[in-house]
């Protein structure tokens, strides 16, 4: 009994003991679960917004889509530089099981260079992580065969469709509209990354580096739905990308046509300008280069034959091209001498075929010299001067304004600065004067000097623009706009910018023009040959430019000299004489002389005139 | 028989519906059995969505549940004075067989946790998680409660040992568990407060020595993500950040079943086992919550009943450390994967995919039913 008494008490111990716990666990599970669904609820209703935004970053990327470039038309709508669906073959080096392997797979099917890799390794370094990364584009359609077929060697490769840009004239407009290529490392500063993501191609030279800006477009950007991955599953929308501003220039692709056909195969420069804006109507530089070839990148081997022909194909000659002017800056010249009153129109100098200073012995030959054994006559004038191109008048003429008065002259007529075209990389050629030799050449202007710059050689040199600018100045009498090959961007016509402003009195003007109008009709006019058949009037000044110095006593021998140190020939002109629609200035590499330029002159010249009367 | 009347529960003639009445002969307690099936269920439905919408892993996941009921049933019918008798040699062959891992374990991922006999692996890790609660169980109520020193010392140094066997191999989350089943019991058997303040204090103690000298650098390095998992967005912060980012976009109402970002484009790791509440948070937002934690509050209360109303102190002692286990379990995972605590491998009970786990759980479930539905006046000897 006292057992079984003292086995209840044990119980009813135990049992308050257990029981005492058993709340006490209660209060605990009570307590945390509690706890536990207060900071789900936090979580869940509380910071909501907060978690969902982050859900969202999670989920959703923003994705770029690139714009398509602006095209580039010439002043009749032809295209000239357009964007054309192509394949382009990409790696994403996230999904390539062994992406050494997948690149050597690909050298064998599709022949892929050490350049091609090594431009993808670049372009790897720019884009974001799981995008893929372009390898080779324009993809044959063998190519894609092939790719296709190779499917299961080929992990983390895919074939895009995109636009690439093509220029359907090939060489023909190539320097001036230069070319895009895809981006490199140092084509972007940081302060424009953002607005090339997603873009491949960037404008490196000419019309397509100078307008990038406009021709780019705005980026869209769609928003899309990817996992963990990185993997896009769906487009959540889109804001369209701007398309790219439409560039209309000046040229004229039947010009230009016409230029490459009558320069054939000779180096040199053309170009044609609209003397009542600037408008360049035909630029042309020979040799030339395919812009296609760059789009994607240029094999080192084909950019080499590039960059180390003498011929220098990769140079615009007529923005980079620098030569010494010649005889073409004769007419300008006079118009300042008789503006500065160093001459008169009736002044009238005798040529016994040399020019020597007073007091020095030494002959400053008149070219004429050459051919006929004596001068061009001993009264010769201004106009007769420049329609036969009178060495010693200019000798004449440079002397009484001194090298100061002649740089400036020609200063006004912008040679030596300049010209502002929208194409990057214009060179400015050289305007000597004293102050420059001291300057450049660190000694002082001698008399002599002076006389070889007043026949626009020597120190001085000019590029083509620069010449055809000029021209345009004195075919407007006096006003020359800037050049500029664009007209219009995205329909919006450029403004006006004039450039040269030269003020003379109209009968200086006229006496000039009236000498330009006999080089080519008087039949004494260095470009009279240029005259047969033709139905306009031109105003027009030929100039043979020396590449080597001669020296005092050697004749020049066409025959001795190596065809690159023979003379360049120019012709700058306009027409009609009266009413000027065109001016232009031809330049021929090693010719001879400017007996080589006016033919082509005239075809352009030809061709202008009869399209502009239908 | 009459002389241990007096030390067991007086069942009264309670009258029992004949419904009731069969559940009990199958030793099948309802208030228990409903949660279950309905977290089970309710289970497999964010199982299927975590798993990216796999009928494969559904199919298993039925399979297991299927096994893990069996073995419920099973063990609902042994006696809770069967239960007590084997307890010490389970406990005693499961600390051997641990011992044997430590020695001639097979694992994976640096860790040892398999025992290969050749036709079957198991984890005895797995087997102690029911072996622990029941020894101690059996040891403490040998003699008269409250426990003696000695008592209590031997049953500390009972949980100890597997405990650490386990930690060593290592296996963080189950050695926790082992160790909570254990220390569950002691604590229900009525040690003293002063021991438990005092046992408090040692550990927090001890955290310092164990931090330099027992945690292996990947523990270590979870529990510095806990306190800021932006230092580490991509490594060990990641699983941190993205469940907190899948519970905290449910919302209220949730982005809808099979329709949670986060789940469903892969961001949140580890979503169909130990991270699935996340998954039921972010597609079924705080109701579903709020329901799975209903349902859990009624699987705790009602093996708190069955603690309260057992019919000897060693059934006591075993239901209320099984619950308590089953209690730190849960609770470990909610707050992992809602980052108040250290990232630590423990599923979410009934719901997390995996079978070795459920078992065992269930083989717990089992015998809280077998102390429910036992009503032998003779049985719950000391």
């Amino acid at each position: 009994m006292v057992r079984q008494l003292n086995q209840m008490q044990d119980w009813a111990r135990e049992t308050r003991i257990i029981h005492g716990r058993i709340v006490v666990l209660a209060l605990m599970m009570l307590v945390i679960m509690a706890g536990l669904l207060y900071r789900y609820f936090v979580l869940q209703v509380l910071q909501n917004d907060q978690y969902r935004a982050q859900s969202d970053r999670n989920r959703i990327a923003v994705r770029t889509v690139a714009p398509t470039r602006g095209v580039i038309v010439d002043r009749n709508g032809s295209l000239l530089a357009i964007n054309q669906p192509s394949f382009t073959l990409a790696i994403t080096p996230e999904r390539a099981d062994d992406l050494a392997q997948t690149l050597t797979t690909l050298r064998d099917l599709l022949g892929l260079s050490d350049q091609d890799v090594a431009l993808f390794s670049d372009a790897r370094k720019r884009r974001r992580a799981m995008s893929p990364v372009p390898i080779k584009y324009r993809l044959s359609d063998e190519d894609r065969a092939l790719i296709a077929v190779n499917k299961h060697r080929l992990s983390g490769v895919s074939v895009a469709s995109e636009l690439t840009r093509f220029y359907p004239e090939g060489d023909l407009v190539g320097h001036a509209l230069g070319y895009v290529g895809r981006i490199g490392i140092d084509d972007v500063d940081d302060t424009k990354k953002d607005e090339y993501r997603g873009i491949t191609h960037i404008g490196k030279v000419g019309l397509e580096a100078y307008y990038e800006d406009v021709l780019k477009g705005g980026l869209g950007v769609s928003r899309v739905e990817t996992n963990a991955r990185g993997v896009e599953l769906d487009v959540i929308d889109r804001i369209e990308p701007i398309a790219g501003s439409e560039l209309s220039l000046h040229l004229d692709l039947g010009l230009q046509r016409t230029v490459a056909q009558a320069m054939g195969d000779m180096r040199g420069a053309v170009v044609a300008i609209d003397p009542s804006n600037g408008g360049i109507l035909a630029a042309f530089s020979n040799p030339r280069y395919d812009p296609n070839k760059f789009v994607n990148g240029i094999s080192f081997d084909d950019y080499a034959v590039l960059r180390d022909s003498r011929d220098s194909p990769l140079l615009n000659r007529v923005i980079q091209g620098q030569y010494p002017p010649a005889s073409t800056i004769k007419p300008m010249l006079g118009l300042q001498g008789l503006n500065r009153n160093v001459i008169s129109i009736d002044t009238r100098i005798a040529d016994p075929g040399w020019y020597s200073l007073p007091g020095d012995p030494r002959r400053y030959r008149d070219w004429i010299l050459r051919l006929r054994g004596t001068g061009h006559a001993d009264d010769m004038n201004l106009r007769e001067s420049i329609a036969q191109s009178c060495d010693v008048y200019f000798y004449d003429l440079a002397h009484r304004l001194g090298i100061d008065a002649l740089a400036e002259s020609l200063d006004e007529f912008g040679i030596g600065s300049l010209t502002g075209v929208d194409l990057p990389s214009e060179k400015r050629g050289i305007l000597p004067s004293s102050e420059w030799k001291k300057r450049v050449i660190g000694s002082n202007w001698y008399g002599g000097e002076t006389l070889i710059v007043g026949i626009g050689q020597g120190y001085m040199l000019a590029t083509p623009l620069q010449l055809a600018v000029a021209t345009s100045a004195l075919a407007t009498r006096g006003t020359a706009y800037k050049p500029k090959l664009v007209a219009s961007v995205a329909g919006a016509a450029l403004p006006l910018e004039p450039l040269l402003d030269v003020t003379a009195p109209a009968d200086y003007w006229n006496e000039v023009v009236a000498g330009m109008v006999d080089t080519v009709f008087s039949p004494r006019g260095t470009a009279a040959g240029m005259r047969t058949g033709i139905t306009y009037s031109v105003a027009g000044k030929t100039g043979t430019a020396q590449v080597v110095g001669i020296a005092q006593d050697a004749t020049y021998d066409e025959d001795l000299l190596s065809e690159y140190q023979r003379e360049h020939g120019w012709f700058v002109g306009f027409a009609p004489a009266e009413n000027p629609e065109i001016v232009l200035a031809v330049l021929t590499e090693n010719t001879g002389g400017g007996s080589t330029a006016y033919p082509v002159a005239r075809a352009m010249l030809d061709y202008w005139m009869k399209q502009n009367e239908q | 028989m009459s002389n241990d009347f007096s030390r067991n529960a007086h069942v009264s003639s309670r009258e029992l519906g004949s419904r009731t009445r069969i559940l009990h002969a199958l030793h099948i307690d309802p208030w228990l059995m409903l949660p279950l099936i309905a977290l089970s269920v309710s289970g497999l439905f964010v199982l299927y969505s975590a798993s990216g919408q796999s009928d494969t892993m559904l199919m298993t996941q039925i399979r297991n549940l299927g096994v893990a009921f069996f073995v419920l049933l099973v063990t609902a019918q042994l006696k809770v004075a069967t239960l007590k008798g084997v307890s010490p040699y389970i406990f005693s062959i499961t600390v051997v067989l641990l011992i044997g891992v430590a020695f001639f374990g097979v694992g994976a991922k640096g860790a040892q946790r398999w025992l290969d006999l050749g036709f079957i692996r198991f984890q005895p890790s797995e087997v102690m998680k029911v072996a622990m609660p029941l020894a101690v169980a059996w040891w403490l109520s040998k003699k008269a409660l409250a426990p003696a020193r000695r008592e209590l010392l031997i049953a500390f140094l009972m949980v100890a040992l597997p405990s650490l066997l386990i930690l060593g191999q290592p296996d963080l989350g189950t050695s926790l568990l082992v160790a909570i089943s254990g220390l569950s019991v002691i604590f229900m058997a009525g040690i003293q407060w002063r021991y438990i303040l005092s046992m408090l204090f040692l550990t927090g103690l001890s955290i310092w020595p164990a931090w330099l000298f027992v945690l292996k650098d990947y523990q270590k390095q979870r529990v510095l993500t806990l306190f800021n998992p932006e230092s580490d967005r991509l490594g060990a912060g990641w699983n941190i950040i993205q469940s907190k980012t899948a519970i905290g976009s449910g919302g209220w109402e949730g982005l809808g079943w099979t329709q949670g970002s986060q789940a469903q484009l892969d961001f949140l790791p580890e979503g169909h086992t130990d991270f699935i509440i996340a998954v039921l948070a972010e597609e079924f937002g705080f109701r579903g919550v709020a329901l799975l934690f209903l349902l859990y509050a009624l699987i705790l209360v009602r093996g708190l009943i069955i603690s309260w109303r057992a019919q000897s102190s060693f059934a006591r002692l075993l239901a209320g450390a099984l619950i308590a286990t089953f209690f730190f379990g849960l609770i470990v995972n909610l707050g992992m994967v809602s980052g108040l605590l250290p990232v630590v491998g423990v599923p979410l009970p009934m719901v997390s995919w995996g079978g070795t786990a459920m078992v065992s759980m269930m083989i717990a479930f089992g015998m809280l039913m077998a102390i429910s539905t036992e009503h032998s006046v003779t049985q719950g000897m000391r």
